[in-house]
């Protein structure tokens, strides 16, 4: 498993030739949702476990107000904050007079594309299991997002007196039919709520899994990708991508930190040269000499 | 004060009963008229005092604190609030509470704020606090005060006493308040106080009890005073008071600061006096003077200020242009399609851009206050204090012998020190020991050298082997401060110090005894014994004898000779024209003497007249006869003069008393002193000691006590004088005129008892005594001799000065009654005036010193304290120009200077000393044009010549001081000097001069002259001294040093630094003040460099942010930054970092200059700073960018690692500028990663749910456990740091700083070291003569040359080439040879100066065929300095304009028409009138030299008009 293979597709339709560009000005609730397919051929195999990524351009996920605006006791599980968000969720706090639940910009602009991979062999569409469990943090998942407390486990009953936030199609508790992947633990949902460091950045969308010693995890090959295409980043200059990779030892296949040590390193091996030459040169004179009046 | 108290500490809360409470809160009322009355509190019904007085008058309650429990809060955040960076940062981290614009979270951006203003708070707490103690320590003293309701004197707290008061003191204890004297147990209403707590004069000084009460037949009873007092308003003159007792009859009597007894001052030799008290509490003067600390800001901190604003700009720009890019960023997106990340505000509405871009505006602000770094201030104080902590530990600042040690008292500017261009030095006191010591003396025109005193002077100098086994300390130490230290006691040590004195001359001993006897000023044995001169104490002996034999015969004096005259009263004027108290040792005195005969000095004109009424003196004479018959001779003169001064109506009946008297007075302490003498060996007679104000009349009264002339008892209207052979003789003291540095002279007006003639004894600088003299007639012969005896004197006089003794004149003047009673009308008039008395005591003073009738000289040595000439040398080789002003006359001062190496033989002395101003603008305007044109010139040669010997030229060769100039100006020069139109010039030339030296400069002078070189040339000025009349001088300089030695503490008082002696200065600047520069500036410019660096991370990902203000760095970091994570560090090293060390710096002063040329610190520095720090901030922002480039990295996640990366790099970056590693540095680098780590993990894993918006929960955790964190944590500081690293290591290298070499020279091996350093000693002064070499400009070596030929008027001196390649040749060996060099170097480049000719000149010499002229090297080399001169290129044809140039110069106009007349002729046979110069060159070498060395001579010591007539001024060039 040495190498690591990344690859991008990016389906934000602006180019009219693109299948997505019908979706291009879609809004967020739009019903039926728009779909588009992309075809792609994978040239290398991706031998071990495929990390598949949504990738966002020119998304301003660190603006300060955004940042700003969640509720992290609230999105905790603590029952008071879910009916009375905190101010920071301002103008996401309340919706109609209901407390927003889960308030916020961030929870609001949730990413709602929905992306499958199917493997087409002799023009049979084969679906390529996606695991949406395991792409959130574990602490995340488990200590810092928690679903609200009370009787039963009906998260119905539990996000009763919310309602769902503007842009959201359906409440919270109906993202996953999964009750340990549901409501405020669902991981597509962590994800998004770790917000990014920089407008350029992706997210972890689904995992691939090499299912057996046999086979590569992807094998080269045709593929599709079956878009839901409900998120629109046109009116801000946005780019969607699909981005799919194995991952090293050292993480993400960025080959920056590689280049840049050799390039240091090449350069101090140098000056340490020419030092040494300079301090064989002129290091060792009298100092007396030099202390002039 | 007894209320205010430490807030939080839970100190005991004294609080007073609500009585007092209550007076307290009352604001002491602005009353309107200028005088205060005091009545005795006794008459006031008990219930109203507190009504009456105690509003207007302040209490006696000491109250130095600034806060109470409940002020605390308020007044200190308001006193803190003046600062305004605490201002800024409250904005600002308010601004955080505004929800548009708020960056962190509202309350942890109040914490750092918080956390500062908190340490400064308990910091002013705990100080308050100390006060406090203090205070309650001071108000809980007790005192005696009268109680109405018990009629007797009960004891009470200092607190509770109230002006109006009646005050019982006893002996040795404090005065609580300031007290009119009322009684004193003393007979003559005299009360002895000493002032040392208040000005640290260790003498006695005495006070008296107001008039009308000393008449009081009973005793003194309070409840019958009803006067009241009018007096001034309360100031903080301590040298004056003035005021009226108005009695119940309507009678008025002054007050003067002789009756007051100050608040502070210690009673001694006084059984017990009384008192109403005038002024309480902080009214008092002691109080009203104590000014506490004055702030000072330093050079480095005014430099730093203006780097925070140019920080305050940038951050400005920065924000602006945040601001601006965030508007362009919502403008973007349009109204329409706003894009899902851009959060509008509360209400849904979205911000406009420019309304955006204004909050963002403010966002920003708040974001990036990092960049003006809040713990700047606070790190710098804290620093501070250390370094004067460590200061005050160096034991090298510790002076044994006055067991006292370095106090830095200005807390705020020791890196001023490190700084400093110029010092101004008192020369008395500061270079001198001010120990005088009587050496020789002029009576009447006849030297007596005093020989025997010279050879006992000497033993004291050799050093002693018992030194080492002296000075315990212990006992005596605590001594002086104790409060009651008991009296006996110290009777005790005095009489062992004397006896130590006396068995052995020894100076341990006498070190031991200057220990001891601490209190007793200026009387160390040294002082004390003097050997009389054989010549002058036989004519003393001859002179009593006839004396006797007169009297005895009832001849009148005048038949003595003119000469013993003048002997008799020249040591009569010694003895009594002075203000020395004298005290025996077991005192308190018991005087037994009756009221009615005390006599005050003539106050009023009816006194006057009383006593001096023809009738009355013959009645005097009557009575004297008549007691003559009745008792012992001795006796008949006492009766003489108490009878002659009694009331007009002296009955049968008083005069018995008096004689009853007389012959008690026999039975008591007097007779048995005169009994004493009588026996002739007068063992006891040492015992009495003198208490002088100055050391020099001490060192008077006792050379006149070796001739047997002793003073035996002062009182404030008499002086009693033993001589040998007449006894006692007491001289009724009219007035005293005391000295005063306009007049340079004191004198006392006496009756002398054996002539009662009416005589004014005057003693003062000679310059001003010389011009008071009675103008003689050359006709008679009288005339004739006394002419002589002055022109005798006057040589004398200039002996001693070249000697470098100090001069005073002794002259007297009779009076005749009638003369003395029309001035005493005016002087009276001038007494008893309030307003601008002052003035008309001065004037009235004028008047009676005048026609004055020299008696004689005296020599008195002041002796140079250990080690100035070397502090002097080494401060010099640091670049210091050493100025010194002094108030004594130019000879001495001259001579003092060469001593203490201030001027060198073989420099140029230019002499300033003119009439007028007119003169003296010429004189300036010539010196300047020499100097400036030997300058101009320099620069170039200096460049060329360092260029030629090869060492780098580090120092520009603009640098004010290149060659040995001294200037010399005396005070009536300098007057016009200062004057505005003038100083510039002045300036000019003085900053030319390695040393200046003003003589006979006023204060008022000095702080002028420190003044004008701070302001005009804006230098960094050092004052030293050490008497009052520094006080000025030390106030107006940058940094003022006092010397804490014997005159007193008004100079340590008004100083930043107090050091025990002179020498001490070196260590204080060189090391410390080198190292305290050092460490703040590259503290204060690390501060920069370290908040710009953080910001601007942040600024550039503002470019990635959309300019919404938003920070990766989580804002707990960001604000704890500066305050916790990066703060220790730079505390350590600024604090112990030693750039060079301490042996280093003392062996090459020249490391001081780096300090003075801002090298550590210069204002591209800041920018140097700037420009790495975003160098530095780039690539920690852009390794982590690209990293994590597209990734899924959240803010924090990505933040952490910059953050840690840089805290790596700032860290490193602190390593690489630290230049001594301790395990300190290492500890608090290591633990400050630690502590980040530390908290960053326990921050990130504390809560899940808090610290919105960034909530790193478990970010830390999870980035450690990725190689990513560590790969880009290694990789960025080392890019970061590249550069810098590089420069340093290559500039060490290659282009080494002093400091740098002087740093590898420590780590040397020891003796290597020392090798090193000698050879560096010696090729320093070649340096040094090489420079001055250089700077020997042709046109300046003719000028100065020419001043020789134009006393010569012939021979010329060629200098040949080959002469100066010879030397040159022999310079370059001695570059090789260092041991040769050591011996020839000095020699060899002194010639070489000499001979040095521009390298054109030299060319065309050549060209010219000059080399015939031959000159062997070796008789050059025997050649003296300051005889040669380059004269062949002023007569070379090439240089012929020069020599025209030299001509049109003023000065030089009389020798420029001679060398026309020469030069012409020369230009037509220029060559063999060269030739025929350079044979007889040979031959007239010898003598020439002498001739020229001789004029020189004569030149130094003429009066100005002697050589430059025309103008009435002199130039001289030595």
């Amino acid at each position: 498993h040495s190498q690591s293979f990344t690859l991008t597709i990016d389906y934000t339709g602006t180019e009219p030739s693109s299948p997505c560009n019908k979706c291009l000005n879609v809004s967020w609730d739009s019903t039926p949702p728009c779909t588009c397919t992309i075809n792609f051929t994978l040239e290398h195999a991706f031998e071990s476990n495929v990390f598949m990524y949504y990738g966002l351009s020119n998304f301003y996920q660190n603006h300060r107000r955004y940042v700003k605006s969640r509720d992290d006791s609230q999105l905790n599980g603590d029952n008071s904050s879910l009916l009375n968000p905190s101010k920071e969720c301002e103008p996401y706090r309340t919706n109609e007079d209901k407390p927003i639940a889960p308030c916020g910009a961030i929870a609001n602009s949730m990413f709602n594309d929905t992306l499958e991979l199917y493997r087409i062999d002799n023009d049979t569409r084969t679906p390529i299991t996606l695991i949406k469990k395991g792409i959130a943090w574990w602490t995340d998942k488990n200590v810092k997002f928690r679903n609200p407390t009370g009787d039963g486990n009906n998260l119905t009953a539990l996000f009763q007196g919310t309602t769902k936030p503007v842009n959201w199609p359906k409440p919270v508790y109906m993202l996953d039919s999964e009750p340990d992947n549901n409501g405020f633990i669902n991981e597509d949902f962590i994800v998004w709520m770790r917000t990014a460091a920089l407008p350029t950045f992706r997210k972890l969308y689904r995992l691939i899994e090499r299912k057996n010693n046999f086979q590569p995890t992807l094998q080269a090959g045709k593929y599709s990708l079956d878009i839901a295409y409900n998120y629109p980043v046109h009116s801000f200059d946005g780019r969607k991508r699909m981005i799919l990779s194995t991952i090293s030892w050292m993480g993400g296949k960025n080959p920056f930190l590689g280049i840049a040590y050799i390039t240091v390193g090449s350069i101090c091996f140098f000056l340490g040269v020419v030092l040494l030459f300079i301090h064989h040169k002129y290091g060792n004179r009298n100092t007396s000499a030099d202390i002039p009046n | 004060m007894s209320q205010g108290t430490a807030g939080g500490e839970g100190a005991p809360q004294v609080l007073p009963e609500g009585k007092e409470r209550q007076r307290k809160r009352r604001r002491r009322k602005k009353k309107e008229s200028k005088t205060r009355l005091v009545r005795s509190s006794l008459l006031l019904p008990e219930a109203e005092p507190e009504k009456s007085k105690g509003t207007v008058l302040a209490c006696n309650r000491l109250k130095t604190t600034k806060y109470t429990a409940l002020s605390f809060l308020p007044k200190n955040l308001f006193e803190q609030f003046h600062r305004l960076a605490n201002v800024y940062f409250v904005f600002i981290a308010l601004l955080n509470f505004v929800p548009a614009v708020n960056a962190f979270q509202p309350e942890l951006a109040l914490a750092p704020v918080l956390f500062i203003l908190a340490v400064t708070a308990i910091k002013d707490l705990w100080e308050d606090y100390s006060r406090y103690r203090s205070d309650k320590e001071i108000n809980h003293m007790e005192c005696l005060v009268y109680s109405r309701t018990e009629k007797k004197y009960i004891s009470r707290y200092w607190k509770e006493v109230k002006v109006g008061d009646f005050v019982q003191l006893r002996c040795n204890e404090i005065i609580p308040a300031d007290i009119l004297l009322l009684s004193s147990s003393d007979p003559d209403g005299l009360c002895h106080i000493e002032t040392a707590n208040l000005d640290g004069e260790t003498n006695l000084k005495q006070r008296q009890v107001v008039r009308r009460f000393l008449e009081l037949d009973s005793e003194f009873d309070p409840l019958k005073f009803t006067s009241v007092i009018e007096c001034e308003k309360p100031n903080n003159d301590l040298s004056r008071f003035r005021g009226y007792i108005i009695h119940r009859s309507g009678k008025k009597d002054g007050l003067f600061k002789e009756n007051l007894l100050l608040r502070g001052c210690t009673i001694r030799n006084t059984e017990e006096v009384a008192g109403i008290v005038i002024y309480a509490g902080h009214e008092t003067k002691a109080l009203l003077n104590n000014n506490g600390p004055r702030y000072k800001r330093s050079k480095l901190e005014r430099q730093m200020n203006a780097d925070v604003l140019w920080c305050v700009l940038i951050l400005l720009i920065m924000c602006l242009f945040s601001a601006i890019g965030h508007g362009l960023w919502v403008w973007q997106y349009g109204e329409k399609k706003k894009p899902i990340f851009d959060v509008p505000g509360p209400n849904g509405k979205y911000l406009s851009p420019v309304l955006a871009s204004v909050y963002l505006f403010l966002t920003m602000i708040i974001v990036f206050q990092v960049l003006i770094p809040i713990s700047l201030y606070v790190s710098i104080e804290i620093v501070k204090i250390c370094q004067v902590y460590f200061i005050h530990q160096d034991k090298d600042l510790y002076d044994e012998e006055t067991d006292s040690q370095l106090q830095c008292r200005a807390l705020n500017i020791t890196e001023d020190l490190g700084q400093v261009q110029f010092i101004f030095s008192d020369k008395t006191g500061t270079l001198t020991e001010n120990k005088m010591v009587f050496r020789r003396c002029t009576v009447s025109g006849i030297e007596y050298s005093h020989d025997d005193n010279a050879k006992r002077l000497a033993m004291y100098q050799e050093p002693d082997s018992e030194e080492e086994e002296a000075a315990p300390k212990g006992g005596t130490l605590s001594q002086r401060d104790s409060i009651c230290s008991h009296q006996s006691i110290k009777v005790v040590h005095r009489s062992q110090s004397t006896k130590t004195h006396r068995r052995t001359g020894s100076r341990a001993e006498a070190k031991r005894a200057s220990i001891l006897s601490k209190h007793t000023a200026f009387s160390s044995p040294m002082e004390k014994d003097i050997t009389p001169d054989p010549r002058l104490l036989e004519k003393v002996n001859e002179c009593a004898k006839h004396l006797e034999v007169m009297r005895s015969h009832e001849q009148p004096l005048s038949h003595l000779s003119p000469e013993l005259c003048d002997v008799f009263d020249f040591f009569i004027a010694l003895t009594i024209c002075n203000t020395v108290v004298v005290t025996a040792p077991n005192q308190p005195r018991q005087k037994v003497r009756d009221r009615f005969e005390l006599k005050s000095p003539v106050k009023t004109i009816e006194d006057f007249i009383r006593r001096f009424t023809p009738s009355r003196l013959t009645s005097g004479s009557n009575s004297s006869s008549s007691s003559s018959l009745a008792t012992s001779k001795s006796m008949h003169r006492f009766g003489l003069s108490t009878l002659s001064s009694t009331s007009t109506d002296s009955t049968l009946l008083k005069l018995e008393e008096k004689l009853a008297y007389s012959a008690q007075m026999n039975n008591n302490g007097y007779s048995s002193q005169q009994g004493r003498t009588a026996l002739g060996g007068a063992p006891e007679e040492g015992e009495l000691r003198y208490e002088a104000e100055s050391p020099d009349e001490a060192a008077l009264v006792y050379a006149a006590r070796a001739y047997n002339c002793s003073l035996v008892g002062r009182l404030s209207d008499q002086v009693s004088v033993e001589l040998p052979h007449l006894g006692t003789l007491n001289f009724e003291v009219l007035h005293t005129l005391g000295f005063d540095s306009v007049r340079k002279r004191m004198s006392v007006v006496v009756r002398h008892p054996l002539t009662d003639e009416i005589n004014v004894y005057t003693k003062g600088a000679d310059s001003v005594v010389m011009d008071l003299l009675l103008p003689c007639s050359s006709d008679d012969p009288r005339g004739k001799h006394q002419k002589k005896i002055r022109s005798k004197t006057q040589n004398y006089l200039n002996l001693y000065a070249v000697d470098g003794l100090r001069t005073l004149c002794i002259a007297k003047r009779v009076l005749s009654k009638e003369e003395y009673g029309c001035w005493l009308k005016t002087h009276l008039e001038a007494e008893s005036s309030i307003e601008n008395r002052e003035e008309l005591l001065f004037q009235s003073a004028l008047r009676l010193e005048r026609n004055l009738h020299l008696l004689g000289a005296t020599g008195i040595e002041d002796r140079l304290q250990d080690g100035v000439p070397e502090t002097i040398a080494s401060l010099r080789k640091a670049g210091l120009q050493i100025w010194v002003l002094t108030g004594d006359k130019q000879e001495t001062a001259v001579n003092i200077a060469y001593a203490c190496k201030l001027l060198d033989h073989d420099e140029e002395i230019i002499t300033l000393n003119a009439e007028s101003p007119e003169t003296c603008a010429v004189l300036l305007e010539q010196c300047l044009q020499c100097v400036e044109s030997k300058f101009s010139n320099n620069t170039i040669d200096g460049a060329t010549g360092s260029m030629t010997v090869g060492f780098t030229p580090l120092y520009p060769p603009s640098s004010p001081v290149l060659s040995s100039l001294g200037l010399v100006i005396d005070g009536r020069t300098l007057a016009y000097a200062l004057e505005p139109t003038l100083e510039d010039k002045f300036l000019a030339l003085a900053k030319r001069c390695r040393s200046v030296l003003c003589c006979r400069s006023t204060p008022l002078q000095k702080s002028m002259v420190v003044k004008l070189v701070r302001d005009k040339l804006k230098a960094m000025t050092l004052a030293i001294g050490d008497g009052a009349n520094d006080v000025s001088m030390i106030q107006v300089a940058d940094v003022g040093v006092g010397i804490s030695g014997q005159e007193g503490m008004q100079a340590v008082m008004a100083s930043d630094f107090a050091i025990p002696r002179f020498r001490h200065l070196e260590k204080l600047l060189l090391v410390h003040g080198h190292w305290c520069y050092s460490r703040l500036a590259n503290m204060v410019l690390y501060f920069f460099y370290k908040n710009a660096m953080f910001v601007a991370l942040l600024f550039w990902y503002q470019f990635y942010c959309g300019f919404s203000g938003s920070s990766m760095i989580d804002q707990w970091y960001l604000i704890f930054f500066n305050l916790f994570f990066s703060s220790l560090p730079q505390l350590v090293t600024g604090v112990l970092d030693k750039d060079v060390p301490a042996e280093v710096l003392i062996a090459v002063p020249q490391l001081y200059k780096s300090g003075q040329n801002m090298e550590e610190y210069q204002p591209h520095m800041f920018w140097m700073n700037m420009i790495d720090a975003m160098y530095q901030s780039l690539v920690c922002f852009f390794i982590p960018y690209f990293t994590y480039y597209d990734s899924e990295v959240d803010i924090f996640s990505w933040g952490t690692p910059i953050t840690t990366i840089a805290l790596f790099t700032i860290i490193l970056h602190l390593a690489i500028e630290t230049k001594t590693w301790t395990f300190l540095h290492w500890s608090s680098c290591i633990f400050s990663i630690i502590l980040f780590f530390f908290v960053a993990l326990v921050y990130n894993a504390s809560c899940p749910v808090c610290h919105p918006p960034s909530n790193p929960y478990w970010t830390m955790e999870r980035l450690m456990g990725d190689p990513m964190f560590y790969f880009t944590c290694i990789i960025s500081p080392v890019v970061a740091l590249l550069p810098r690293f590089l420069y340093r290591t290559l500039q060490g290298t290659l282009f080494p700083t002093q400091l740098q070499l002087g740093r590898q020279l420590s780590k040397l091996s020891p003796e290597t070291r020392a090798q090193l350093l000698t050879e560096l000693n010696v090729k320093e002064t070649m340096c040094q003569t090489r420079l001055f070499a250089d700077s020997f400009s042709p046109s300046l070596g003719s000028n100065a040359s020419d001043c020789y030929k134009a006393d010569n008027q012939s021979t010329p001196l060629p200098a040949s080439p080959q002469t100066r390649e010879a030397l040159l040749r022999e310079d370059t060996e001695a570059d090789h040879k260092t041991d040769q060099t050591a011996a020839a170097s000095p020699q060899g480049a002194v010639l070489y100066e000499e001979n040095k000719l521009p390298s054109s000149a030299a060319a065309l010499e050549r060209s010219m065929g000059f080399r015939e002229v031959q000159c062997g090297t070796a008789e050059v080399e025997s050649l003296p300095v300051g005889t040669t001169f380059p004269w062949s290129s002023a007569v070379d044809q090439a240089d012929f304009s020069l020599l025209k140039w030299i001509t049109s110069t003023p000065l030089f106009s009389h020798i420029g028409t001679v060398l026309q007349v020469s030069s012409s002729s020369l230009q037509n046979e220029a060559q063999d009138s060269m030739c025929v110069l350079g044979s007889a060159l040979h031959v007239d070498f010898k003598g020439l030299k002498e001739e020229s060395s001789n004029n020189l001579q004569d030149k130094m010591k003429g009066t100005p008009t002697d050589h430059c007539k025309n103008d009435n001024s002199e130039t001289t060039f030595l």
